[in-house]
């Protein structure tokens, strides 16, 4: 087919001519608006059969909104779409499907009550006799699956409690089983590290060998250089340009995303480090983690590194006294830590910014302001009344203070971009003035201009004197921002790292495998 | 890793795992709930399980059972039918009016106009849901006293007797086949044919999606609306087949019939583990749930508890199933929990 090449508007659609490949599917010049917000000006991507191609762009960038035109979710206002060289209009996601393209969503979108098969084969479910589902003939072929996939989920466990993790990788069973021709990922990875995602790439490399076209969606360029054939940037809800991923550097890339250039991706400060802070001995919960022990002092931030399910965030919500441990001990300033109470742990100073911000951190229909103050509630509260008066003025100090990007402090939270919230939370817990904040994965699904100055944000709370203990999955965040590095493997830490030795290999592999279990 | 990892989770046979399945069920826990009121019942008064006392036992629990199975297919799907009682009402008396207008009418053309008339009104319920995008408890709230007020005005102070209606017609309540009640034996055939559609077939699957994640049921490309309507639909016209028992069973039919069944036949699918903000249960927990309300309040009047106490010992056992299915879940939710740590 040579329809889509043919169309004269598009000559930015592919910067090299089209002769080696052909386009399974183009979107030129789509647009979207929603009121009077446009959301996509110049939509506009090209996908070749048997390639992985990569889209960027900060949040805000119109990548969701370019996803969900593909997905049949959003209809463009105008613009062409081209599957297979014929012109395509999607009233329904159903359109999609069956046009061979598949989603995975940043957002797992599984039943929480239906087994993992049914989540897989809903709709589809293989029918024996009479009509009816048959079940083992659906196990069967969810097991299948993952195997493919090398994962072992049992098949007839309900999808309610799985980590983020397995229910990517069910969302990817799912696609797989579809046979779809086109594979739209969402920021697949973020929940992922290490091993899942070097499974994820081997699948998804063997599904382009195969000839499937994959449209990759991330925030870490590490994943987009070391995947990716070719990398269309998307800037304001526009195109800005499609690279081959050779003919481009990070740097580059990083410049068009932004439209200026940022001078270090972690402007890690020097910071004074002081006194413990926290000290954890001996930490153990069965079948959870055990002998976890290690200390944070003051000025220092240090990292727990490892893969998704090593336990690092139960450790964390057994320190701040959400979830109990067995045995060992938590010290703050020396003094011992009553257990298994969160109140016990923010009045000895502690603060914890969760994972999930929409979930657990932030109360997403209340205002910034309520939000920003909702640790203070004793504090500004007269009477048992709370003062709006004053909740506005702490808020408000702290909002500027870290440059929360808001139209109005009584604005709802789930207004602001994912940075703006992550900042709304950092907020709330540093009002309680911290001597140890907790934070959990900070920047997952935040944009890169934004992503920095979190990270800067982070290391002017440990020059302030905050002891910081970070979870995170990214490997450059934590060796860009951590002065000590603790890995963890299967509940256990497998490596503790001076910011010195601490190289990109070492953490992985210790995080991958730690060397007692393994003989 | 991923082999042997795999090996605690997959590993048991699969019948030892079915039956394993069976006894955690919240089926199961609501049937044997009901053995035991039945047996401690039995033992404190023999009587309670003559003949005459299963019979009644059945055939009283019947109607709810049909209208508890409409009504789990709705709250599976995160709706609720509040206006069941009325439907229940506008029915029982179309089939006095059908009988009082048209005396040599077949029976199973009564039958079918109940059904279908209770169909109607389930997908006005339906629609409105649908198209308003308002909570069905609002909406249904609604249509419980727009179907009650259209009955008065229907009925006015008329009522219709058992009398004025065909033997063969009464009978059907009080005809055995094998000692079970025929129009229990109705009820049965519709549970388990409503048991294999909710259980096997993609239609049946639909519902508890939609009712398990409605936004994500939307992006599978289910067509959420129309198996909201479907299921509204389903609703009503077992509601309608109840009627016509309801007409069969009951002496008179007027104005006020199945006034306030509604919350009953709520309880009754919540006790019989259908969650209330749905997705998961099943329409034979339901029925189940239903026979054991019915049965309680035999059972307790066979005790001789004060008729006061039996409503509060009702209220005692709701909280009490979904306490329980609480507990479960979350024990569920920890073993899984520690299993996969421990696989990682």
């Amino acid at each position: 087919m040579t329809m889509s090449q043919s169309t004269s508007d598009s000559p930015r659609a592919d910067p090299r001519g089209s002769s080696e490949s052909t386009s399974v599917l183009s979107l030129i010049s789509a647009t979207k608006s929603f009121g009077a917000v446009a959301a996509l000006t110049d939509g506009s991507v090209d996908l070749r059969a048997g390639e992985i191609h990569a889209l960027v762009g900060e949040n805000g960038a119109g990548k969701s909104t370019l996803v969900k035109v593909l997905a049949g979710v959003h209809q463009p206002d105008s613009g062409r779409f081209l599957v297979e060289g014929a012109d395509v209009v999607f009233r329904s996601p159903a359109d999609s499907k069956t046009a061979g393209i598949s989603v995975i969503y940043q957002e797992p979108t599984l039943f929480p009550d239906l087994t993992v098969a049914e989540n897989i084969f809903i709709g589809r479910q293989p029918r024996g006799r009479l009509g009816l589902i048959d079940r083992p003939a659906m196990r069967t072929m969810a097991r299948e699956l993952f195997g493919r996939l090398g994962v072992p989920i049992d098949p007839d466990r309900i999808a309610d409690g799985l980590s983020i993790a397995d229910q990517q990788i069910i969302e990817i069973a799912k696609a797989i089983s579809l046979d779809a021709r086109i594979l739209v990922m969402d920021e697949p990875t973020a929940a992922l590290s290490g091993v899942e995602v070097d499974r994820l790439f081997a699948v998804a490399r063997s599904l382009r060998d195969r000839g499937t076209a994959i449209l990759f969606i991330s925030h870490r360029f590490d994943e987009v250089f070391e995947l990716c054939d070719r990398i269309t940037v998307m800037r304001d809800g526009a195109f800005i340009a499609t690279h081959r991923t050779a003919e481009i550097t990070v740097d580059g890339l990083v410049r068009e995303m932004v439209g200026r250039d940022i001078a270090t991706l972690f402007p890690k400060q020097e910071a004074q480090i002081g006194e413990v802070v926290l000290s954890v001995a001996g930490l153990s919960r069965s079948g959870v983690f055990s002998d976890i022990s290690f200390e944070v002092r003051s000025g220092e931030i240090v990292a727990l590194a490892g893969l998704v399910g090593a336990g690092r965030t139960e450790v964390a919500r057994a320190i701040f006294g959400i979830d109990r441990y067995d045995s060992g001990s938590v010290l703050i300033d020396g003094k011992p830590l009553r257990r298994h109470t969160p109140q016990a742990a923010i009045d000895a100073g502690m603060g914890f910014v969760p994972e999930d911000r929409r979930k657990q951190g932030l109360v997403m229909d209340l205002s910034v302001a309520r939000n920003a103050t909702l640790t203070l509630r004793t504090q500004l509260a007269r009477f048992g009344l709370i003062n709006a008066k004053e909740e506005r003025k702490a808020a408000e100090e702290w909002t500027t203070r870290l440059q929360v990007k808001t139209g109005s402090q009584d604005l709802a939270v789930s207004t602001l971009s994912g940075g703006n919230q992550q900042k709304v939370v950092i907020a709330k817990w540093l009002a309680t003035n911290p001597k140890l904040l907790i934070v959990d994965e900070p920047t997952r699904g935040i944009d890169v201009g934004t992503k920095a100055e979190v990270h800067r944000l982070i290391s002017e709370l440990a020059v302030r004197g905050i002891a910081v203990l970070m979870i995170s999955s990214e490997l450059p965040e934590v060796l860009g921002m951590a002065d000590t590095v603790l890995v963890m493997h299967e509940g256990r830490i497998s490596a503790a790292l001076d910011r010195s030795e601490a190289t990109a290999e070492i953490v992985m592999h210790a995080a991958s495998a730690s060397p007692e279990i393994l003989t | 890793m991923s082999q042997n990892a795999s090996a605690p989770i997959l590993h048991g046979t699969t019948a030892s795992r079915a039956i394993g399945r069976i006894f955690v069920s919240r089926e199961f826990s609501v049937f044997a709930a009901l053995a035991l009121l039945i047996i401690i019942t039995e033992v404190v008064n023999p009587r309670f399980l003559s003949g005459q006392g299963v019979k009644d036992l059945l055939l009283n629990s019947t109607i709810f059972v049909v209208m508890a199975v409409g009504q789990a297919l709705v709250i599976i799907t995160k709706n609720v039918d509040l206006s069941v009682g009325s439907i229940l009402g506008l029915t029982a008396f179309g089939t006095g009016s059908l009988f009082a207008a048209f005396p040599t009418i077949p029976i199973a053309l009564v039958f079918l106009i109940g059904m279908a008339f209770g169909a109607v009104l389930g997908a006005i319920n339906g629609f409105i849901v649908t198209l308003a995008g308002v909570p069905a408890l609002v909406i249904t709230l609604g249509t419980l006293y727009i179907y009650r007020g259209i009955n008065n005005a229907w009925a006015g102070s008329k009522q219709y007797f058992i009398g004025n209606q065909p033997a063969a017609f009464g009978t059907l309540s009080v005809q055995t086949i094998g000692g079970i009640p025929t129009i229990a034996i109705a009820a049965l055939i519709v549970v388990i044919i409503a048991a294999i559609f909710m259980f096997a077939t993609r239609a049946g699957r639909d519902l508890y999606a939609v009712g398990s994640d409605t936004d994500a049921a939307r992006l599978f490309g289910i067509k959420v609306n129309s198996r909201t309507v479907g299921a509204f639909t389903a609703c009503g016209t077992l509601t309608g087949l109840a009627g016509v028992f309801y007409a069969s069973r009951f002496n008179s039919v007027g104005a006020d019939t199945g006034s306030g069944f509604e919350l009953q036949i709520v309880a009754a699918v919540v006790v019989g583990g259908v969650a209330i903000f749905g997705g998961s249960g099943t329409v034979t927990g339901a029925a189940i749930g239903a026979v054991l309300l019915t049965t309680m309040t035999g059972a307790l009047a066979a005790l001789n508890v004060s008729k006061f106490w039996q409503q509060a010992i009702v209220g005692v056992l709701i909280i009490a199933a979904i306490l329980i299915d609480r507990i479960l879940s979350l024990r569920t939710a920890r073993k899984l929990r520690v299993s996969e740590a421990r696989n990682v």
